[in-house]
């Protein structure tokens, strides 16, 4: 089993491995720049536990656990 | 000439600075998606701006989405821009390029505009302006929209890049000669060879751009306009042929665009010691304790101010029209023209500037709250619970204002992106229990109900209303506005300071709009009501009020005439009221308004009531001979309802009636304002029907089943 985004904890550096999910969400995840290689981290959870604070190329984003899902991370860089 | 960019990248203050008093709002042709236009002094004269819908990439799912392309390129009718600004965040500027570089390589004349140049500064973020220069063989400036800074050389390069009679040739050359270094992998050049003849484009490299963006945007399910079905059909075997030999066609063109982007260095950054402003502010606007005291907080000015703050504006208003009201009528001569001036068009048209404070203000504050960055934090931590009615996070603001008034609610719903969440806001916001429906729940509790009840009853309508809407949300969200559910996928943007002079300029955009397009709606609905309730004129009265009155004046020693007088004028009022076409129509659907308990009389109301929810309080005045210029805190109103009678000696309003009466006005779609709103926001009149529909079916729904219920129950 790889590590997806909704599981990574928060603060912890990673690297996004693939993009899943539906075509036309994961166009959009690729176009802001959403790339294989490229860091991610989970800088904070909203007060019922969802959306996801996610961090990537130096810019925030507010994205659902069950979208983040979507975000396969490798498994090197996660540890 | 179009400003495009990103969202958050300060675009709006740059189109504000550019065009200031002449901007306008309009609407693309087709979709619910507003263009905003203005016109920019140049050295070598105005040209017209218009501002393009803040969007990441030009790739599109919606026909929402396909306005940016659409303008861009000038495509169904839009007007071809001579020159694209780009408006780019000189502290995000990779994802900001990823746009930026689907205009260049259409060969579309561009510059590049690098905004937040005082924020990158402070950051210590210096973009190299030469290497962007030449990479991308677009001039490069970098500018301020809040300070001011580079304006004179945007002109200047703007105008450069702008045709003049004789050079326009020239223009046209050295742009298609840009060079474009950037090269896709062979599956996608063999691709866009093969779809670039198909499409409909003025120059061979236009022609390349929108096969690109065809393979990026069109899919099996998409949403978009005037693709044609050659091109769809070849778009979607490619993919199926590339998929099937192991490339994916997404994945191929954007990731060739970010090896362009991330090859070169664009920027040289000194990193930060310890926590930006913006992580500062955010461990304490989004913890989990004091982020949701500070959203409260927020949330309850924002509602106070709607709800109180805007009545002095409201009653000022009021009683201005009133006065030229009083003032036309004393100067002209009594008669039909007079009174069709007075309550029909200098009222129609009070009942459309009265909404002018709630509005300003609620955009005023929205502005706020959108440019300073708060409005996205707002999304994500109510976004669960949101998500949970089907709807948006963004969707808390406009059904939280709709308890205070409906119209300007439906008005904030355009801070939602899709087409599907806007309108299953704005079918449920008028459910909220809005301050109009207050007077009339006032008078029926204190007319029906005794001092320890009614506390506890004015609490239930809330919660009985707030429920409705968000059990309709639910029902609406599941069936007729289904669609697919947007995914939440939200920039949390740096905080900003928002400059006054664009939340200022956005806010009278949007009121203007209201006052021209809605207005014209309300004030005819104004004269059709009057007229309504004031024809024919010609009745035959029930009784002689002129013998009436000669009695009073020959008993002057007993009664002071005065009174008697007033009481006589409002009985004829009455008499006429019951006589008009409105008191028909009152009569004619007393059938169907029986099995609720209500009387023709109560009828009447509801028709007057169309207005404006609090004027059934005055209609029913009207009705009962009492006079019009009461309020709901009229004793004689009140002893009035608890006296009435049916023909058969039973009282009409019991206690039953009374909750029957305050369920229908919870749930109908009393409020021509309202529907006219609706109409204007979702450029449908069949929404707006359907909104009045639904609504009316399930008011007297739901007060059939109080009142033959309550009856059954022997009450």
């Amino acid at each position: 089993m790889s590590l997806t985004l909704d599981l990574l904890p928060l603060s912890r550096p990673a690297t996004i491995h693939s993009i899943g999910g539906e075509r036309s969400f994961r166009r959009r995840l690729l176009e802001l720049g959403f790339l294989p290689g490229v860091p991610v981290k989970i800088v904070g959870v909203a007060p019922m536990g969802d959306p996801l604070d996610v961090e990537i190329r130096g810019c925030r984003f507010s994205m659902r656990r069950a979208e983040a899902q979507a975000v396969v991370l490798s498994e090197a860089a996660a540890a | 000439m179009a400003l495009a960019g990103n969202p958050n990248t300060g675009k709006t203050s740059l189109f504000n600075r550019l065009t200031g008093a002449s901007a306008r709002v309009g609407n693309y042709a087709g979709v619910t998606v507003e263009r905003e236009e203005g016109e920019w002094r140049l050295p070598g004269g105005p040209v017209q701006v218009v501002d393009i819908p803040g969007t990441y990439s030009l790739a599109a799912r919606s026909s929402e989405e396909q306005v940016a392309v659409r303008a861009i390129f000038g495509l169904d009718g839009e007007p071809r821009p001579l020159v694209v600004v780009l408006v780019l965040d000189a502290t995000q500027l990779v994802r900001n390029l990823y746009l930026a570089m689907q205009v260049v390589e259409a060969g579309i004349p561009a510059v590049f505009a690098l905004n937040l140049m005082d924020v990158a500064r402070a950051q210590q973020i210096t973009p190299d302006l030469e290497v962007i220069r030449s990479r991308f063989g677009v001039p490069v400036v970098p500018v301020s929209a809040r300070t001011g800074e580079g304006m004179r050389e945007l002109a200047a390069a703007v105008d450069a890049l702008l045709p003049d009679a004789a050079g326009s040739a020239i223009q046209a050359a050295q742009q298609a000669a840009a060079p474009s270094g950037w090269h896709y992998p062979a599956v996608v050049e063999a691709a866009i060879a093969e779809l670039a003849p198909m499409v409909n484009a003025a120059r061979p490299q236009e022609a390349r751009a929108l096969a690109l963006w065809a393979l990026l945007s069109v899919d099996a399910g998409d949403e978009l306009m005037d693709v044609p079905p050659a091109v769809r059909a070849r778009v979607l075997a490619l993919r199926a042929a590339a998929q099937a030999a192991g490339t994916d066609m997404d994945d191929a063109i954007i990731r060739s665009r970010y090896a362009f982007l991330d090859a070169v260095p664009l920027v040289r950054t000194i990193p930060q010691a310890g926590k930006s402003l913006t992580d500062r502010i955010d461990a304490w606007v989004l913890h989990p304790l004091f982020g949701m005291v500070i959203f409260l907080g927020t949330m309850g000015v924002l509602f106070q101010s709607l709800f109180a703050w805007s009545d002095p504006a409201i009653g000022a208003i009021e009683a201005v029209f009133g006065w030229g009201g009083d003032l036309a009528r004393g100067a002209l001569p009594a008669g039909v023209l007079t009174d069709l001036l007075v309550e029909g068009l200098i009222g129609g048209v009070g009942s459309v500037v009265v909404f002018l404070p709630q509005i300003l203000l609620l955009f005023f504050l929205l502005g706020i709250l959108e440019d300073s960055g708060y409005m996205s934090r707002v999304a994500f931590l109510v976004d669960r619970l949101m998500k949970a009615l089907g709807l948006h996070g963004r969707a808390f603001v406009p059904m939280l204002s709709g308890y205070a008034c409906a119209v300007p609610a439906i008005m904030a719903t355009r801070t939602l992106e899709s087409r599907r969440d806007r309108l299953l806001t704005m079918m449920v916001v008028p459910l909220m229990s809005c301050s109009a429906r207050l007077p009339v729940y006032t008078l029926v509790i204190a007319a029906l109900f005794p001092s320890s009840m009614r506390g506890i009853l004015m609490v239930g309508m809330y919660v009985f209303s707030t429920g409705m809407a968000l059990l309709a949300a639910g029902v609406l969200g599941r069936t007729l506005l289904k669609g697919r559910r947007m995914p939440l996928l939200l920039e949390l943007p740096p905080y900003r300071l928002p400059r006054l002079a664009t939340v200022l300029q956005q806010m009278w955009l949007r009121a203007r709009a209201f006052l021209t397009e809605a207005g014209t709606v309300i004030t005819a609905c104004t004269v059709v009501l009057w007229f309504l309730l004031s024809f024919p004129r010609d009745t035959v009265p029930g009784q002689d009020f002129d013998a009436l009155r000669q009695q009073a004046w020959d008993q002057v020693d007993s009664v002071i005439p005065d009174e008697r007088l007033a009481e006589i004028d409002a009985l004829e009022q009455a008499d006429r009221l019951q006589q008009s076409y409105a008191g028909r129509l009152g009569r004619a659907i007393e059938p169907v308004i029986a099995p609720l308990g209500f009387d023709w009389k109560i009828g009447v109301g509801l028709i007057g009531a169309f207005a404006a929810r609090e004027v059934f309080v005055s209609t029913m005045g009207l009705v009962y001979g009492i006079g019009g210029d009461i309020t709901e805190d009229s004793p004689s109103l009140r002893e009035k309802l608890a006296s009435e009678r049916h023909p058969d000696g039973s009282p009409v309003y019991t206690p039953l009636t009374g909750v029957s009466l305050m369920v229908f006005f919870a749930l109908s779609a009393q409020c021509m304002s309202t529907v006219a709103a609706v109409r204007r926001e979702s450029r449908s009149w069949a929404w707006a029907g359907f909104l009045f529909v639904y609504m009316t079916v399930l008011a007297w729904s739901a007060s059939l089943i109080v009142y033959q219920g309550g009856r059954v129950l022997g009450y």
